[in-house]
């Protein structure tokens, strides 16, 4: 096969769209809303796949501030015949305790977010802070720390949570939260760590230690503010776990099995045999609610991605073009010469 | 060789973590286990029993360090005590078999999304924009969203009760009894497909993804510019020179994934009633049988740590780097 590698001649717009990966129309969509965002939030709103991440999430987090509202009265109150299938009365059928589901549906995105926010939260806390002392101070410290961070790493996560929640106790929110942190809080730390290595050796980090600004300025003031947007996908990451290992700690029994929210929905499906009785309604919404939350953060991680990795972001800018102009590209993998067309 | 020394030491440490974890978390209660036992049974526990889960733990009057040496004297000569669901029978005798059954699945879980996802990955850089990489990965991200326990029941729900296409629990058909006969695999085989089938479907997309994204890194290296303008077969560029290197990432993220994919696999297993470790810890929740739950998280512990030292080995023959530095 001969090589042949496609030359394009391009608007000087198009070599801008392509710098950028952005389309025209989106940019000056979009354009008011970067103007008043801060910067680390402005990506979100370069993506389509983020913004149907944060459409979704916000769905979710208004229905779970407004059960109240669309649901009142309580999600565990016996209200009809169990198993019943969904029906006008009862949108999702009823449990095998005779309760509706669309009720706890509702009630346990309280509860899942809430708990899912706490966790994110308080890992990305101390993931920032074990990071970037690793990072920052080097040497013995990074060795201590480093080591902390590769056992929890490595130990599998199910089962030091199940012996973790069997022994400090998982009924009181505390104590999950504690459990959940606990178990989760050392990936965000090891990205954050090297995320901060990287950044100690560039000039401007070097320029404030010659001024003579303090450790813990530096930290703060100087590398903080640089690493936002890896500190927001740790968070979104954090997250996405504590959703998970939630369900999966209440789908053991080890959560609280009176509390209302998708994990122990999905525990009572189980336990009151809701599958062999052929109940889909009682395990389906539940599974589809924890999939479609964690399924927007990751398309919002997803679309940060792909705009900060400049390497996503290029290629796709130049398919996109390429796409546009109907050329031919040969089987090969030569990335097409771009040549900008001379403005006269 | 220095390297696995370094890499095996780390292993060593830590195991002895969660060791010491195991031994800290029992002195942690409020009062001790044996008698926080006793009341939530409401004395529907056997004074020997009680005895001799307290001797199980260590908990004599003896001072902290005598009972932390005993602790770990006893568990390395494989001593982890008396299980309380199924008692007087040691924990070990309890999860031998188990621990295989966990292994088995996990491992085929581990490997068949490992080579398919790493291969879809492969493609969908090489094709960019073409049909596997801008279909497969929103699909496979949005079933990685699922927890492995829910696909599971879905699957259990359709395809073994409602159209009875595969077994519904248990890893063997209940007449059988086990050997080494076709019978008896053919067996295995076919309980294993909705446990491990279900797995890979929500690992694959993390394999994929991050196949995909170093590959696009490693196909603007100008060695690989270098292979085409040689003139090489495309299939020869694509695996001998690009996959070749962009597996390295993958691999070292494997050991790490096998703690991943062993931990979906227990909560997999209870909606299968698999009779592994799963199925085990989810006895010992239930019955509160606190040996138990330490014994199956050391020997998981254990397992990912010997799988991770394996990883380590095959490493050091994949790249020559680490041989010399």
């Amino acid at each position: 096969m001969s090589l042949q590698i496609p030359v394009l001649e391009l608007e000087s717009e198009e070599v801008r769209e392509i710098g950028t990966g952005l389309q025209g129309p989106e940019q000056s969509q979009w354009a008011r809303v970067r103007n008043w965002a801060p910067s680390w939030i402005a990506p979100l709103f370069h993506s389509k796949k983020a913004i149907v991440g944060m459409v979704i999430l916000l769905i979710y987090i208004a229905l779970a501030i407004l059960a109240p509202v669309i649901s009142p009265g309580d999600p565990k109150a016996f209200v009809a015949r169990p198993h019943l299938p969904p029906s006008s009365a009862h949108w999702l059928g009823t449990t095998g305790l005779g309760r509706d589901v669309w009720a706890q549906t509702i009630w346990g995105a309280r509860f899942t977010l809430e708990i899912g926010f706490l966790v994110g939260i308080a890992t990305t806390v101390v993931g920032c802070v074990v990071g970037m002392s690793a990072g920052y101070f080097r040497g013995r410290i990074d060795d201590v720390l480093s080591l902390f961070m590769n056992i929890f790493l490595i130990i599998p996560t199910i089962p030091l949570l199940v012996v973790l929640a069997a022994f400090v106790g998982s009924k009181d929110l505390a104590y999950f939260v504690a459990v959940l942190t606990l178990t989760g809080w050392a990936w965000p730390a090891r990205v954050i760590r090297s995320q901060t290595l990287s950044l100690r050796e560039k000039d401007f980090v070097a320029a404030s230690v010659v001024v003579g600004e303090k450790g813990w300025r530096i930290i703060f003031r100087e590398i903080l503010p640089n690493m936002l947007s890896i500190i927001v996908a740790s968070f979104i990451g954090s997250t996405i776990f504590a959703i998970g290992a939630q369900a999966a700690l209440e789908f053991l029994g080890l959560g609280n099995p009176g509390r209302v929210s998708w994990g122990t929905n999905l525990y009572w499906a189980q336990n009151d045999a809701g599958l062999l009785t052929g109940a889909w309604w009682t395990f389906v919404p539940a599974g589809v609610c924890i999939a479609l939350v964690a399924f927007a953060f990751a398309m919002i991680n997803y679309g940060v991605d792909e705009i900060t990795n400049p390497r996503l972001r290029a290629r796709s800018g130049i398919d996109k073009v390429l796409k546009e102009r109907k050329v031919k590209t040969t089987g090969t993998r030569a990335t097409p010469v771009v040549q900008q067309r001379s403005v006269s | 060789m220095r390297y696995i020394g370094r890499r095996l030491a780390f292993y060593v440490v830590a195991f002895w973590a969660s060791l010491t974890l195991n031994f800290i978390l029992p002195r942690l209660m409020p009062g001790d286990p044996g008698t926080a036992m006793f009341a939530r049974m409401q004395g529907q526990i056997d004074p020997s029993q009680l005895e001799s889960m307290r001797k199980a733990y260590g908990l004599s009057d003896d001072p902290l360090p005598v009972q932390y040496w005993n602790y770990i004297t006893s568990v390395l000569h494989g001593d982890l005590g008396t299980s309380i669901s199924s008692f007087p029978s040691p924990v070990t005798d309890v999860i031998r078999i188990s621990f295989f059954w966990t292994i088995l699945l996990g491992l085929v879980a581990l490997i068949i999304s490992f080579a398919l996802g790493s291969l879809l990955g492969i493609i969908g850089a090489w094709r960019r924009n073409g049909f596997v990489d801008s279909v497969l990965p929103p699909i496979l991200l949005f079933t990685g969203s699922f927890p492995y326990f829910w696909i599971a029941t879905v699957a259990l729900f359709f395809i073994g009760f409602k159209w009875n296409l595969l077994p519904l629990r248990h890893a063997y058909a209940d007449g059988l009894s086990p050997g080494f006969n076709l019978t008896f695999i053919g067996s295995v085989g076919k309980h294993i497909i909705m446990p491990a089938g279900t797995i890979v479907l929500v690992a694959i997309g993390g394999w994929m993804l991050g196949m995909r994204n170093t590959m696009i890194s490693i196909l603007s290296e100008d060695y690989i510019m270098m292979a085409e303008a040689k003139g090489l077969s495309q299939r020869r560029v694509m695996f001998s020179y690009a996959a070749r290197n962009a597996m390295l990432p993958s691999v070292t993220a494997f050991g790490m994934a096998l703690g991943f994919v062993i931990s979906g696999a227990l909560v997999t297993e209870v909606v299968f009633a698999y009779p592994g470790l799963g199925y085990s810890l989810l006895t010992a929740v239930r019955q509160l049988d606190y040996p138990l739950m330490q014994g199956i998280f050391l020997m998981i512990t254990l397992a990912v740590l010997v799988a991770n030292l394996i990883v380590d080995l095959l490493y050091v023959r994949l790249d020559p780097r680490v041989r010399t530095g």
